[in-house]
């Protein structure tokens, strides 16, 4: 094993610690007693305490999450199908403008997505509020959960749907007892990047959201447009912890599935 | 047959209707003209087909083109997306090439490192910033302690700080790639051009530069599209006197309440991500075509 020269290490060093100081910092100072942000004045747990009590806060949250489950479970079930069209549709109608509408929302400035959204809820009359942000982060959602799960049944060997078929499964029963088991990891990466991203989105939900549903992030950017607060730090900091436990919790299960289906491989081998 | 129809017009109408309608929308109100009526323009559809033809017109563009406030603002826009993009290559290239000559057994490690920031809230990582880099922020705090400064820098609510704030954001868009091309290079090229003579700065210009561009041309592409339209960045970190169009369109519709600019103002943002967004498709498909 070759040793990595000290200009690499150096980079490496300094890269990571300019990626995480920042959230590094902000965690810390989340148990600052002192108001003002930038003194340190020992330790205490109190704007935790202060943010459980925000009922505002706690309302946001609420709204956030129910938003966040039901847009990225949509998105999954529309994403899946528009994948399965895409790499396994072969030639139908309009098939550019399709694949066209489900690569366009990635690199579409959010402000655009925003406010167009909005203009079409008010064109038809639609109240802002639960709904229209669920619909909002369906629709751009349902587009990465396409990418992420096309790229998988791209590389999948589909002599085993035809196989499946042959042996008399329906086209649905063959998509439910062979496909959908092989490309589930991908169904599932997808779900939880479609939940993170409605979670994370300020600048769709503030066009798409009505004075009957504010969203998390829509309240804590009115909270640090004035300035850095101590219990934005808290919030954030919470935030932080739940999305770290949950992609290394992530990758642990997929590393654990990957070492299983080696030594699936690897007894199928011996047997044969 | 009738399940393949349904499975292709499910996703098909639910994209026509909440992305392809909505545009089909603003490219309207674009072309209308503002109303002190709800909503505020005119024509509506309510006016007929024939009033909705002969009233449309390019008025707001005309106007977009009068104001310099809009072309000072897609100017600085792509000033800021060009300058913070090159910042973010001399970044994250070190990074990228740090991580493709470490140890086998450490790179999913430093991969699942790179990740983790994406992960996390976009908000919340550039509002991470506010309190390193205000006037009592821990930066100044540092740099008087070391006695580098005796007053403090104001870089908070700067273009500086919307630079840190795209570098900082954008960097695992611009590592992955980088690293994905550097993985697949066969180390051995290096070897035989230092073997013939070449030192290894100029090994490394004349073989490991070429053979990554590919990742190089990937990754500034995926930080300079988003960038051009960032809105959180500069109005967290920026100041009053950063233009950039995100920031405007948003500004023109919430604040000033004038529909038909803010759609003019989207539909040229998007012509001018057209150009990025197609040389981008061509760089991709060419490396998928040399991959196979």
């Amino acid at each position: 094993m070759r040793r990595l020269s000290w200009f690499n290490v150096t980079s490496l060093t300094l890269g990571f610690a300019f990626l995480y100081l920042p959230m590094i910092v902000l965690i810390v100072y989340s148990f600052n007693a002192s108001k003002l942000v930038t003194v340190w004045a020992g330790f205490s747990t109190k704007w935790y305490g202060e943010l459980f009590r925000n009922e505002a806060f706690l309302d946001a949250a609420w709204v956030t999450i129910k938003v966040a489950v039901i847009s990225s479970t949509f998105a999954t079930v529309l994403g899946t199908m528009a994948a399965y069209v895409l790499v396994r549709g072969g030639r139908f109608l309009g098939r550019t403008l399709f694949s066209g509408m489900i690569y366009a929302p990635l690199v579409m400035p959010e402000v655009i997505t925003g406010l167009s959204l909005l203009l079409l809820f008010i064109g038809i009359g639609l109240d802002r509020g639960v709904l229209t942000i669920v619909l909002a982060h369906t629709t751009f959602s349902m587009c990465y959960v396409s990418v992420v799960v096309s790229s998988r049944l791209v590389t999948f060997d589909r002599s085993l749907e035809e196989a499946a078929l042959d042996l008399g499964a329906s086209p649905w029963e063959s998509f439910r007892l062979v496909t959908l088991p092989i490309i589930a990891p991908a169904v599932i990466s997808g779900w939880l990047l479609a939940f993170t991203l409605s979670l994370d989105d300020l600048v769709i939900a503030s066009f798409t959201a009505g004075p009957s549903a504010t969203t998390l992030p829509i309240k804590i950017f009115s909270a640090v447009r004035l300035g850095v607060s101590p219990e934005i730090n808290a919030l954030s900091t919470i935030m932080i912890l739940i999305v770290t436990v949950g992609v290394i919790s992530a990758s642990l299960v997929s590393k654990q599935s990957a070492v299983r289906a080696q030594k699936d491989a690897r007894a199928a081998e011996r047997t044969a | 047959m009738m399940r393949r129809a349904a499975l292709i017009a499910v996703p098909y109408l639910w994209l026509l209707v909440l992305f392809l309608a909505p545009f089909l929308i603003v490219l309207k109100i674009s072309l209308s003209d503002a109303a002190l009526a709800i909503p505020p323009y005119t024509p509506t559809l309510k006016d007929g087909i024939g009033a909705l033809i002969s009233e449309l017109d390019f008025e707001n563009f005309v106007f977009l083109t009068e104001d310099d406030l809009y072309w000072k603002a897609y100017l600085s826009s792509l000033r800021i997306a060009l300058i913070s993009t090159f910042l973010t290559l001399l970044v994250g290239y070190p990074i990228a090439y740090g991580m493709a000559k470490a140890p086998e057994e450490w790179r999913p490690t430093l991969m699942m490192l790179v990740i983790l920031p994406f992960w996390t809230s976009f908000l919340i990582r550039v509002y991470s910033w506010m309190g390193i880099l205000s006037n009592e922020g821990l930066l100044n705090q540092l740099l008087t302690w070391l006695g580098l400064i005796n007053e403090p820098l104001t870089i908070l609510n700067t273009n500086t700080a919307v630079y840190i704030g795209i570098v900082y954001t954008y960097l695992p868009f611009m590592i992955l790639p980088i690293y994905a091309a550097l993985d697949r290079m066969d180390s051995s090229l290096n070897e035989a051009a230092e073997d013939l003579g070449c030192s290894k700065m100029q090994a490394f210009w004349l073989v490991t530069i070429p053979l990554s561009k590919n990742g190089i041309i990937a990754g500034s592409f995926l930080v300079f599209i988003p960038a051009l339209g960032e809105f959180v960045i500069p109005s967290l970190l920026g100041g009053s006197g950063t233009l950039m169009i995100g920031k405007v369109l948003w500004e023109e519709f919430f604040n000033n309440r004038d529909w038909p600019v803010a759609s003019a103002v989207a539909v040229i943002l998007l012509l001018i991500l057209v150009i990025p967004i197609v040389l981008f498709q061509r760089n991709q498909q060419k490396q998928q075509e040399a991959e196979q």
